[in-house]
């Protein structure tokens, strides 16, 4: 016999209903797809090829033949832009998918347990927040040397406290509910319970929590492969476009404005999309707006 | 109060305690001999020894780590390898760019972000609130090194107004110095005041609803009196909080900021020593960063017991 009422009351129908309703989620909805969608497309087609160099068609303005222009090795920056959204998106996906998988389990157990060991682990958890993932990817850098595996190890290790926090946040505030004393009483085990019963109700929570923490990542990879952290060349990567662009700002400022939007775009609809989520989910928030 | 406060202090000390820890180590897993690095291809294999005996890398780990960490006490981070002068040295000649960089980023976006917060929350729902969360939402997505490069090409390549990069120095007067960190704060704060802006008016939107508000309301003071006095002060909490947060963000901007606009700070020394693997100096920096972050956390915890008077009495 499972005991899962706790789900929100309405049917999926329902919340997908307020969903189409709420602004914020529909547009982050639309942005965050499109971008997937032109990631997915740059597999297939792109209007160049990023490989190929052409000197003499270098820092080319906007034009029919390169919509957003050429960079100082005249590649296509429409081109570079969804080449490189591949890589922003999976580094930022698998640095999140580290921090979940790890900071999920520590902060559900640390929830379950209590007492030292949940004292433990959030100061565990103080010490890694104590180093921004600007500051360890420094160090990983330092000696192992710059790289995408790296900087999603980076931005990784800097999620952990954060899905560690919301986590045992979350199971927390479950945990005192009846439907979880129903369960116990059924004879079920601590872990099961949290399988069963505390993660499926603080699944919400930590979608919402990915979703800023997605935003972010994407952030954190682009500006360490600014500095030169990141992704090497010649694997295209918007925050490298914008190291390229900066010493050519006066010839060819299109290089610097055109992957500085695609950045901000997806961060953007990362970002509403987050806050729709909490929107329907959270009647609390509603009753703010 | 007081056992809040100690508490508060051995946390911090026991976090700083264990970063220095993994600083140490991970200084000790790089491959390769700082000795052997220092001398460079030629030296032979008796001198790379003496060396080694003379940076006291022959004794135990443990041992090492205490000599390294009562150094850091007194400020003696060691001898950067490739400069050859005390690290201390190089940090104090950067940290004068870094610092004030660091502090005016963080004082300019807590003046634009509580007004606007102020102002947000007090027109709930209304076109101004509307318009103000929008630009803070776009603010949030925003790269602060992506606005510095447009700050640049607005500011100073087109209009000419300011500097696109590079740092003066104190010594020509605090005007030009001042004139070369006004972009690079901008860059910085804005990103950070969209964030702290939309903290600020959830914040005040939770404390609004209370009842000590209605009541405030009730009994006949104005709005903006209710807003400022009642609401404001308990909505600092979380407010604190996101600063104290953005510290370390702020700290992390600075040093890419910094290479945006050629100034010579801690960010640039560092990116400097990764080059030349100069690691002391990566280590120190990195160290002096973290103990910046902890020690901004201790305060923020501190300062909420200045905030809330509740903390004050319990115990």
């Amino acid at each position: 016999m499972t005991l899962r009422f706790d789900l929100p009351e309405e049917n999926l129908a329902g919340i997908l209903a307020k969903a189409f309703r709420n602004r914020s989620f529909l547009a982050g909805f639309v942005i965050t797809a499109l971008v997937a969608a032109v990631a997915l497309l740059s597999y297939v087609w792109t209007p160049d090829d990023v490989t190929k160099l052409v000197i003499a068609d270098k820092t080319l303005g906007p034009s029919p033949a390169n919509w957003f222009g050429t960079d100082h090795f005249g590649r296509d920056i429409l081109s570079m832009i969804m080449v490189g959204a591949r890589n922003s998106i999976a580094v930022a996906l698998v640095a999140v998918g580290i921090g979940m998988g790890i900071g999920v389990p520590l902060g559900a157990f640390a929830a379950v347990r209590g007492g030292l060991i949940d004292e433990a682990l959030m100061r565990l958890n103080d010490l890694v927040f104590a180093f921004p993932a600007l500051l360890s990817a420094i160090m990983i850098t330092a000696i192992f040397g710059p790289g995408a595996i790296n900087a999603i190890i980076a931005i990784g290790i800097f999620n952990i406290p954060v899905f560690a926090r919301v986590a045992r946040a979350g199971a927390l505030a479950i945990w005192p509910r009846e439907f979880i004393l129903a369960a116990r009483a059924a004879g079920k085990g601590k872990m099961l319970i949290t399988l069963e019963h505390v993660l499926p109700n603080i699944v919400t929570l930590l979608l919402v929590q990915g979703t800023i923490q997605f935003a972010l990542g994407i952030l954190a990879e682009a500006g360490l492969s600014y500095v030169g952290l990141g992704t090497q060349p010649p694997m295209p990567s918007w925050g490298r476009m914008l190291f390229d662009a900066q010493t050519r700002m006066v010839v060819a400022p299109w290089m610097a404005i055109f992957p500085g939007m695609a950045i901000v775009i997806t961060v953007l609809g990362l970002n509403l999309l987050g806050d729709g989520i909490a929107d329907i989910l959270d009647p609390r928030s509603r009753r703010q707006r | 109060m007081t056992a809040y406060l100690l508490k508060r202090l051995a946390i911090a000390v026991a976090t700083l305690v264990l970063a220095s820890m993994v600083v140490f180590a991970v200084l000790e897993i790089i491959p390769g001999d700082p000795a052997r690095l220092m001398l460079g291809m030629n030296a032979s294999a008796e001198q790379v020894e003496l060396l080694r005996n003379q940076m006291g890398l022959n004794t135990p780990l443990a041992l090492r780590y205490l000599h390294w960490a009562s150094g850091l006490l007194s400020l003696d981070f060691g001898r950067s390898y490739t400069y050859s002068v005390p690290v201390i040295d190089l940090v104090r000649e950067r940290v004068v760019v870094s610092l004030p960089l660091a502090l005016i980023a963080l004082a300019l976006s807590t003046l634009i972000a509580i007004p606007v917060g102020l102002f947000s929350a007090g027109r709930r729902g209304r076109a101004g609130d509307t318009i103000a969360m929008g630009a803070a939402q776009l603010g949030v997505a925003v790269p602060n090194f992506w606005f510095a490069l447009m700050l640049i090409y607005l500011f100073a390549v087109w209009l000419r107004l300011v500097p696109s990069g590079g740092f003066p120095g104190w010594s020509v007067g605090v005007w030009p110095a001042l004139k070369a960190l006004v972009l690079p704060a901008i860059a910085l704060a804005l990103p950070q005041a969209a964030i702290l802006a939309r903290v600020t008016r959830s914040a005040l939107i939770e404390v609004l609803n209370e009842d000590y508000i209605r009541t405030a309301r009730a009994k006949g003071l104005p709005y903006r009196a209710v807003l400022w006095r009642h609401a404001l002060r308990n909505a600092m909490i979380p407010v604190l909080t996101i600063l104290g947060l953005q510290f370390a963000f702020l700290l992390a901007g600075t040093i890419i900021i910094e290479n945006v606009f050629y100034l010579p700070g801690l960010g640039r020394l560092v990116f400097q020593a990764i080059t030349q693997r100069d690691l002391i100096v990566v280590e120190s920096v990195v160290m002096l960063l973290v103990a910046a972050v902890i020690i901004v956390n201790l305060l923020v915890d501190l300062s909420y017991a200045i905030v809330d008077p509740r903390l004050r009495s319990r115990q």
